[in-house]
């Protein structure tokens, strides 16, 4: 019986093992990403203009002076340049554009190689290493997406409502936390759950420093790492492991939803 | 004295300018009318009297109180505006209710975050709670609205959710109620029932603004009328006189288009 000879045994324990780290891996990305996200997201709608006031006051003061009176004055284009110049929405809006714009798998190998390469820190060997490394490239990669997730989200409740929470003496966190968030979330459960999936998928990317996820150990199986060579079913068989785990994210994910559409 | 007085306000957009010049006192118990054609600057005065807006130029004072100085930045500041809004009250043209929350959570929710700043709350907070439900529910009442203070505003009609909305500004006790355009998201048929509300608020002195398109509405229900165009405060002054004898050439144009239909 195929179910219990001693290689389905070895294979699926191989894979057991191999899954927990899948499994970490997507939590780790999860918990990190889906707070840093938000974090980029406010820094990618953020107004900080430190430029507006000093040069608005100089253009104004030049116009008074060449008409020598108080005069309408209007900014040139370099002044407008200046005046719209807003670093922290740049520098965040710049951030997500690289990493969306780079692959992950790049992004894996820059951040685990070029720290050691450049002389700043070393991520040190072994699996727990590896882990670590994996998980901050995911971490960033992940915050990128989810916060333009959120913006959308965001940007997507009506003014309307915060303007309704102003007039009622809210503070702006009560306005976010009472009036705003619950309706950007569930704005946001059916572009979020997409992404939530490709995560459960993306994981094994991380194989390509050798982190021991599902389909590297699967892979072992043919390299002859795992006391057995040229078994190419083990890796066909990480499909269920992938396909069980995306089940259960999804039912999870819909009943979520099922939860917010008692109000629209 | 004047409950509320604004003088000299002024408001660009860019280059435009939106408001300009407005000046007018309030009496405590009366309710003020604004009506114009869209553009004119009627919800942008709204909106500067409950600090959504920034006016570039001018006062804004409650019961002697200097709320608002655009020479002075003091009177600006985030963490002040935030009290001061609370001297005004806005209902809204498109409601802008809570959708998360029941009609009732809705006329309750500021209240209960403002008492939590009281000092005693923590102590007292079961009892504080249960006088904002009740006054919550009272409210809704008054608003015709008792039996639907489980219900989420998706689940109400425009007339129903606009009554809500009206009960939640209420709840603060607003110096002054401001209504910008009530009615303009109502088909005629539940235009009434609010109407009819803010007519009992009216008769039980209580002081409003009001931004309306109903012209039989403000001669009747407004003690005060302000015609605005352009930015500019064209006519004022008594509501039956101003809507019925208008003196200048553009409000007579204005109303002329009413009475036609």
């Amino acid at each position: 019986m195929f179910f219990t000879s001693a290689e389905f045994q070895a294979v699926v324990s191989a894979l057991n093992e191999g899954f927990l780290k899948t499994v970490q891996l997507f939590f780790v990305t999860l918990i990190g990403a889906l707070p840093l996200g938000l974090v980029i997201s406010f820094g990618s709608m953020n107004r900080w203009a430190p430029l507006a006031r000093p040069v608005h006051w100089f253009v104004r003061r030049r116009a008074q002076r060449q008409a020598g009176a108080p005069v309408e004055y209007k900014p040139g284009k370099m002044a407008g340049a200046l005046i719209g110049f807003r670093p922290i929405r740049l520098i965040c809006r710049l951030l997500v554009w690289i990493i969306r714009g780079t692959p992950l798998v790049l992004q894996i190998i820059i951040l685990f190689y070029v720290p050691g390469m450049a002389g700043l820190f070393s991520w040190g060997g072994g699996e727990s290493a590896r882990f670590t490394a994996v998980a901050v490239a995911f971490v960033i990669n992940y915050s990128c997406y989810f916060s333009e997730i959120y913006r959308g989200g965001i940007q997507g409740v009506p003014v309307g409502q915060q303007e309704a929470g102003q007039v009622l003496g809210m503070t702006r966190s009560q306005i976010f936390f009472k009036v705003t968030l619950l309706q950007m979330i569930k704005r946001i459960v059916p572009p979020m759950s997409n992404e939530i999936i490709t995560l459960v998928k993306d994981t094994s990317l991380a194989r390509v420093i050798a982190l021991q996820e599902v389909i590297w150990m699967g892979e072992s199986f043919m390299k002859g790492n795992q006391g057995y060579s040229g078994l190419i079913w083990p890796l066909f068989f990480t499909a269920v492991y992938y396909l069980a785990f995306t089940g259960v994210v999804t039912i999870l994910l819909g009943q979520l939803e099922k939860k917010l559409s008692y109000f629209r | 004295m004047a409950i509320l007085e604004v003088k000299n306000i002024e408001k660009h957009f860019g280059a435009t300018k939106v408001l300009e010049d407005i000046s007018f006192d309030l009496e405590e118990g009366q309710a003020l009318a604004i009506i114009g054609s869209s553009g004119s600057g009627k919800t942008t005065l709204l909106r500067c009297l409950n600090f959504l807006e920034t006016p570039d130029q001018g006062q804004i004072v409650v019961q002697g109180k200097k709320l608002f100085d655009a020479a002075d930045p003091a009177t600006q500041r985030e963490s002040e505006v935030r009290k001061k809004r609370l001297h005004f009250g806005l209902v809204f043209q498109s409601f802008n209710l809570f959708p998360q929350y029941t009609a009732l959570k809705n006329v309750t929710l500021a209240k209960e975050l403002l008492a939590q700043e009281q000092p005693d709350y923590k102590s007292r907070k079961k009892e504080i709670l249960g006088e904002i439900e009740a006054e919550g529910r009272e409210l809704l009442a008054k608003m015709g609205l008792a039996d639907r203070a489980g219900h989420y505003p998706h689940q109400l009609s425009g007339g129903q959710q606009q009554r809500v909305a009206i009960a939640r500004a209420l709840a603060l006790h607003p110096d002054i109620l401001c209504f910008d355009e009530p009615t303009s998201a109502l088909d005629p048929e539940l235009t009434g029932e609010v109407l009819k509300v803010i007519r009992g608020l009216a008769e039980q002195k209580t002081t409003m603004i009001i931004v309306t398109h109903e012209m039989a509405f403000a001669r009747d229900v407004a003690d005060q009328v302000i015609f605005m165009d352009g930015g500019l405060i064209v006519e004022q002054g008594d509501a039956r006189q101003v809507i019925e004898h208008p003196q200048q050439e553009r409000t007579r144009q204005f109303l002329s288009r009413y009475s036609e239909h």
